[in-house]
């Protein structure tokens, strides 16, 4: 069944590229979360997670308005750089990214703000400015949480369906992710076709979580 | 010459308290005890001399060199003061062993030292503070006197202008601070470092101290409240 290998590609690609957005994205907001007070910081929270518990059709339907041929950022891209977003795997791609944007954020948030400050302050007080600060103490430090929430986002973008569905549509062998492949295949009947999808998902999804399992305590420097 | 030439006007708010913290004093002596009870506000004046905290007003002038004036919208940053903090709880970065912590310093930019490579000057100092033999070691896995130490090592290996030590010997049982104590006068008379050391230990005060100041209520006081008198043999 080639078409079912091509849709696993399709999906590890959309996937990881969602996954290797939000590791910077999520880092990036999550530590400025915890480190910086300002106004309105408990509303921006709550808007930045809202993607985790809202349903994905609604969030699709957003999509739809902002990167659409008609909609705000996606008339501006067709205009002037004739890019057509819509019913593409980087659609897929920006839906993954924002289902599982959550999932980083909230774990980079928490795992920032267990760093003790004082530790940041002591690397100020030897002479190393803010980005040495952020990559020789704040990220080590915090790493063993946000991976674990990274490998939670890169699950969660596996198995993106809805809002991925909107916005790239179910295009075999080009927007077709896997989980948007098993309804198709239910759909039309072909259970064999199903039942494939459905074991393959399941051996990618176990393979991930056991893979990840090993890999995060070697990667963990502090130990006790 | 006036080595140390401190003021400070800080409020601090944390929910409904509020603390007024008003330091100020100027002397001659290179080793300053401030001494006073806890939530008297000594950490906090460490803190914004070191710069890791901001007065709302003041100055601060270690050995004629002025790390902050708030007339003239001079403010340092704490990278750029050069002052040396040992924390009260030592602060070792617990993701890095006995050396790279002491090494840290020694390497600018956005990579911590390696494991191993050359670090001559750290090495010197790891001899010198006896840490050859948890060099290699996490800070969780050392006694507190050589954290103690580690954390003093790592301070000046950055050849700081001034050194500040907040309660450094109370984590520590007695005999092993007195012996620190000697160790530390020795280092200061060697390096003619400025030294400015918080402490409520009478014992601190006698021994080290050329000058004291006392602080209760995020101010200077004459003297002590409740406290008996200072500078007397004591039975502590």
């Amino acid at each position: 069944m080639p078409e079912a290998w091509v849709a696993l590609a399709l999906t590890l690609k959309v996937a990881g590229w969602a996954t290797a957005i939000n590791l910077v994205l999520g880092i990036a907001v999550g530590h400025a979360m915890a480190r910086w007070r300002f106004p309105g910081r408990d509303l921006l929270d709550a808007a930045l997670t809202l993607p985790m518990v809202m349903p994905p059709t609604v969030l699709g339907y957003y999509l739809l308005v902002v990167i659409g041929s008609q909609g705000v950022i996606g008339a501006w891209l067709l205009q002037h750089f004739g890019i057509r977003l819509i019913f593409t795997w980087q659609a897929a791609v920006i839906a993954a990214t924002i289902v599982a944007f959550p999932l980083v954020f909230k774990a980079a948030r928490a795992a920032f703000e267990q760093v003790d400050p004082q530790l940041e302050d002591a690397a100020r007080t030897l002479g190393i400015g803010e980005w040495g600060v952020f990559f020789r103490v704040s990220l080590p430090l915090a790493w063993r949480g946000i991976l674990a929430g990274l490998l939670l986002s890169f699950a969660r973008a596996l198995g993106e369906f809805g809002a991925t569905l909107m916005v790239a549509g179910s295009i075999a062998g080009k927007t077709q992710t896997l989980s948007i492949a098993v309804y198709e295949a239910v759909q039309a009947g072909r259970d064999d076709t199903a039942n494939f999808l459905v074991a393959l998902t399941s051996i990618t999804c176990t393979a991930v979580l056991l893979s990840a399992g090993r890999l995060a305590p070697g990667r963990v420097a502090a130990r006790g | 010459m006036t080595v140390w030439d401190i003021r400070l006007r800080r409020q601090l708010r944390h929910e409904a308290s509020r603390f007024d913290l008003d330091v100020q004093f100027r002397t001659d002596a290179q080793r300053v005890v401030l001494h006073g009870p806890s939530g008297a506000g000594k950490t906090q004046t460490l803190r914004l001399i070191a710069g890791i905290g901001r007065p709302d007003a003041g100055r601060v002038a270690i050995a004629g060199r002025t790390l902050f004036d708030s007339d003239a919208g001079l403010d340092l940053s704490p990278q750029a003061r050069r002052i040396g903090h040992v924390f009260q709880d030592y602060a070792l970065f617990p993701h890095l062993t006995v050396r790279q912590n002491i090494a840290f310093a020694l390497r600018p930019g956005w990579r911590n030292p390696p494991r191993r490579g050359a670090a001559p000057e750290a090495d010197r100092w790891i001899e010198q503070f006896s840490l050859q033999g948890v060099a290699g070691h996490h800070p969780h896995q050392i006694s507190g006197g050589q954290r103690q130490r580690t954390a003093l090592a790592r301070a000046l290996v950055t050849r700081p202008a001034a050194l500040l030590l907040d309660e450094p010997f109370a984590a520590l049982d007695r005999g092993l601070r007195q012996q620190l104590r000697d160790e530390l006068l020795q280092l200061q008379a060697a390096l003619q470092l400025p030294l400015l050391l918080i402490t409520h230990d009478e014992e601190d005060v006698r021994c080290l101290a050329q000058a004291v100041v006392h602080i209760d209520g995020g101010r200077v006081v004459d003297r002590p409240a409740g406290a008996p008198t200072p500078l007397q043999p004591s039975a502590t």
